[in-house]
C-alpha cells in the first residue's frame, strides 16, 4: 500500500507537443483517483507516467514516498489494466496470471495459490486453461483484472478499462471494480472520458481538460461546485444548462426577462456585467406555484425520468423531472429553484464566480 | 459470411480460369511430365539410340557417391543459409521496430538488396572475394588469412552462403517487420510491468507472437535455397572447387548440360520436384491453418 503524489509533472513529446503541463495531484493511501476528460487532455500520458512507460519531462512522481522518476516500471511496485486488456495471446490465462509473479521468481506453490484466489474472486477458476482468445470480452477483462491483483502491488492503475464492453456489462464490471479495490485497499488510478464512471468510482475525482487539471475533489463537491464552466457542463448528465444572463444587483441575476435568485455569488459582481449562468436539469423544480415558466417544445421520455426541452427567458433549457410528475402534454411548466443551486461563470475566462 | 461466387452455367467461369490453367500446363505440367518421361530414358551421347530403361537412373543416381555429396552439401547450405538469413534479419527487424532516428533510411536500404538478380549478386561477391582482384580478399589476406575460395572448398562454401544470406536478408528482414509491427504495444508495456527484462521480454513474448512468421519464412527460405540459389553458385563458383559447392539444383544443370546425362538429370529434377512438393504440403498445412499459439 502506499500513496502516490504527482508534482508538477509535465510532458513533452517529441516534435514539442505538450501533452501534460504540470500537473500536481496528491493520492492518499487506499485512495482511488479517477482521471476524466475529454479525448487527448492528457489522461493516459499522465497515468503511463506513473507506470513508467513514459519518460518524466519535468517534475516529480513519488509511491511510497520514494521518486519513481527514474526507476523502471517493473521495479515501481504497480499493475495496469490496459483498454485493449493486453492479454499475452500465446499464453493459457493461468500463465497471463502467473507471469508477472514468475519474473519475479515466486515460488511455484505460492503462485499456484495467487493464482487460485484471485481467479476465486473473480469468477475465473473455470477456463485456467483456455487461451485469451477463447474467451468473452468481459471474461478478458477479468482475466487483465486478475493479472493485476495476483501480484499484490502498490497502485493499480487503469486506462479505460471498460471502454471496451457493452453498456450493461461495463455498469456489472464497474461496480466489481469499485468493491475489488475496497476489498484489497490498494491506491488506484483510473482513467476514463465517461463522466458516470468518474463519478461513481472516484473518492479523488480530477478533471483534465488540455493537459491542465482544470478541478479536483470529492466527486459530490466538483458536481456541486463546479470550478468553471468547462468541468460544469462535462460532469453530470444531462449536461448543465449554460444561459447568457445579466448581473441584477447582490444575489439576483436574469436571464432575459426572468430573474433568478442566487445564493453563492462573488462580492465584487456589479449590476449590470454580463454573466453566465449554469442551472442543472434536475435542479429545477416543477411546482405549480413555481416563479419561472418554461415554455415547452418537446419531451424525452428516459423511462424513470422525462427530459423538458424549452426556453426560459430566451434562452434554451433542459430539465429532469421524475416520470408521471409532470403530465406530458403541458406546454408551459413552472418552475423553482433552490438559489444555492443557481452557478455563475465569467463570461471571458469561464471561472466560477462564486464566494 | 458467404464467399462463394455464384456464375450460371460453365462457360465464364471457365474462361476465367482459362490463362492461369495454360500458363501452368505450359510451363509446369508439360515440362514436368517430360521430366518424369525423360528420367526413364537412356540416351547415348550423341543422342542418337535412346532407351527405356524403367527406374535404371534413379537406381544409378544413389549408387554414386556423388549425389550424397551434393544431397550433403545442399543440407549444409540450406542450414547455414536459413539459420543466418532468418537471425540476422530478426535482429535487423528488431532494431529497426525501435524505431531509432532514420529508420525508414535504414529500412529501405536494407530492402535493396532483395531487388538485384541472383547473378548478379552472385558477380559482385565473386569480384568482391576474387583472390587475385577482390577488395575483400586482399584485405583477408593483408591480416594474414590464407583466402582462396578457388582451391579451397570450405571457403567456396563460405562465399556462396554468405552471398545468398546477403541477398534472403531482406525479404526476411521485411516479413519479421511487420510480424514485429503487427504485436500490440500494449503486450509489450504489459510484459514490462510485469517485471520481464528485454532479453526474456523476447524470448517469452515477442518470439512466440513471432512464431508463425518464422514458420512461414523457414519454408520459404528453405525453398529459396534449394532452388533459386542456382545463379549465385552459378556465377561465384560454377560448383567448384572439386565439386564442394555443388547442391541438388546445380547437379540437375551440370550433369544435364556438361555431362549430357540427360536421364540422369531428369531423374535428380524430379526428385527435387517431389521435395518441392513436400514443402508445399507443409506450408499449406500449417501456414493455411494459421500456425497457433
Ligand atoms: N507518443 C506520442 N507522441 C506525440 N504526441 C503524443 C503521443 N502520445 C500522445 N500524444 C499527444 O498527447 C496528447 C495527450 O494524449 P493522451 O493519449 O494522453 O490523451 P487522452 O487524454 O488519454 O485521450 P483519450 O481519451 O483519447 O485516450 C494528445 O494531443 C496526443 O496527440
Ligand atoms: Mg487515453
Amino acid at each position: 500500500m502506499a500513496e502516490v503524489s504527482i508534482t508538477n509533472v509535465r510532458k513533452v513529446y517529441p516534435g514539442n507537443v505538450e501533452a501534460v503541463k504540470g500537473v500536481s495531484i496528491d493520492i492518499p493511501d487506499g485512495g482511488f483517483c479517477v482521471l476524466v476528460g475529454p479525448s487527448g487532455c492528457g489522461k493516459s500520458t499522465l497515468l503511463r507516467m506513473v507506470a513508467g512507460l513514459e519518460t518524466i519531462t519535468s517534475g516529480e512522481c513519488r509511491i511510497g514516498g520514494r521518486v519513481v522518476n527514474e526507476i523502471e516500471p517493473s521495479d515501481r511496485d504497480i499493475a495496469m489494466v490496459f483498454q485493449n486488456y493486453a492479454l499475452y495471446p500465446h499464453m493459457s490465462v493461468y500463465d497471463n496470471m502467473a507471469y508477472g509473479l514468475r519474473n519475479r521468481g515466486t515460488p511455484k506453490d505460492e503462485i499456484e495459490r495467487r493464482v487460485q484466489e484471485a481467479s476465486k474472486i473473480l469468477g475465473i477458476e473455470s477456463f485456467l486453461e483456455r487461451r485469451p482468445r477463447q474467451l468473452s470480452g468481459g471474461q478478458r477483462q477479468r482475466v487483465a483484472m486478475g493479472r493485476a491483483i495476483v501480484r499484490k502491488p502498490q497502485v493499480f492503475l487503469f486506462d479505460e478499462p471498460l471502454s471496451n464492453l457493452d453498456a450493461k456489462l461495463r455498469v456489472q464490471m464497474r461496480v466489481e471494480i469499485k468493491k475489488l479495490q475496497r476489498a484489497l485497499g490498494v491506491t488506484s488510478i483510473y482513467v476514463t472520458h465517461d463522466q458516470v464512471e468518474a463519478m461513481t468510482l472516484s473518492d479523488k475525482l480530477v478533471v483534465m481538460s488540455a493537459g491542465r487539471v482544470e478541478q479536483m475533489g470529492l466527486p459530490n463537491e466538483v458536481y456541486r461546485k463546479p470550478a468553471s464552466r468547462f468541468v460544469a457542463t462535462f460532469i453530470g448528465s444531462p449536461p448543465m444548462n449554460i444561459a447568457r444572463g445579466v448581473v441584477r444587483g447582490k444575489g439576483a441575476v436574469s436571464i432575459g426577462d426572468v430573474v433568478l435568485p442566487v445564493a453563492d455569488m462573488a462580492a465584487d459582481l456589479v449590476p449590470g456585467a454580463a454573466i453566465e449562468v449554469g442551472l442543472r436539469p434536475e435542479d429545477l423544480i416543477v411546482t405549480p406555484n413555481g416563479s419561472l415558466t418554461m415554455a415547452v417544445d418537446f419531451i424525452e421520455e428516459l423511462g424513470a425520468t422525462q427530459l423538458f426541452h424549452g426556453m426560459l427567458g430566451g434562452a434554451a433549457l433542459v430539465i429532469q423531472a421524475a416520470s408521471g410528475l409532470v403530465p406530458a402534454d403541458s406546454k408551459t411548466l413552472n418552475l423553482s429553484i433552490d438559489p444555492a443551486k443557481v452557478h455563475l461563470f465569467d463570461l471571458e475566462t469561464g471561472m466560477r464566480r462564486g464566494l | 459470411m458467404n464467399k462463394t461466387a455464384t456464375f450460371k452455367g460453365y462457360l465464364i467461369p471457365a474462361l476465367l480460369l482459362a490463362p492461369q490453367l495454360a500458363i501452368t500446363l505450359v510451363f509446369f505440367y508439360w515440362p514436368a511430365s517430360q521430366a518424369v518421361w525423360q528420367s526413364f530414358l537412356v540416351q547415348d551421347a550423341f543422342g542418337t539410340s535412346t532407351e527405356f530403361v524403367w527406374f535404371e537412373n534413379y537406381k544409378e543416381l544413389f549408387s554414386k557417391p556423388d549425389y550424397y555429396k551434393a544431397l550433403w552439401n545442399t543440407l549444409v547450405f540450406s542450414t547455414l543459409v536459413t539459420s543466418f538469413s532468418l537471425s540476422i534479419a530478426l535482429l535487423l527487424a528488431v532494431m529497426a521496430d525501435r524505431q531509432i532516428r532514420g529508420y525508414q533510411v535504414y529500412t529501405t536500404l536494407l530492402i535493396w538488396p532483395y531487388a538485384v538478380a541472383p547473378a548478379i549478386a552472385g558477380v559482385l561477391w565473386m569480384f568482391m572475394f576474387n583472390p587475385s582482384l577482390g577488395i575483400m580478399a586482399k584485405g583477408l589476406r593483408s591480416v594474414g588469412y590464407d583466402w582462396n575460395p578457388l582451391l579451397n572448398g570450405n571457403q567456396a562454401m563460405a562465399l556462396v552462403v554468405m552471398a545468398a544470406v546477403w541477398k534472403q536478408i531482406s525479404y526476411n528482414f521485411l516479413f519479421f517487420l511487420a510480424g514485429l509491427q503487427a504485436i500490440p504495444k500494449s503486450v509489450i508495456e504489459a510484459a514490462t510491468i510485469d517485471g520481464a527484462r528485454p532479453m526474456r521480454r523476447f524470448w517469452t513474448i515477442i518470439f512466440p507472437l513471432l512464431s508463425p512468421t518464422t514458420f512461414f519464412l523457414l519454408v520459404v527460405n528453405v525453398v529459396y535455397v534449394f532452388f533459386d540459389t542456382f545463379g549465385i553458385i552459378d556465377t561465384i563458383t560454377g560448383g567448384g572447387p572439386s565439386k564442394a559447392t555443388e547442391t541438388l539444383v546445380y547437379k540437375v544443370y551440370s550433369d544435364g548440360k556438361g555431362g549430357a546425362d540427360l536421364g540422369g538429370s531428369a531423374a535428380q529434377s524430379v526428385i527435387l520436384l517431389f521435395i518441392v512438393i513436400c514443402l508445399t504440403a507443409i506450408q499449406f498445412r500449417y501456414i493455411e491453418r494459421k500456425v497457433t499459439y
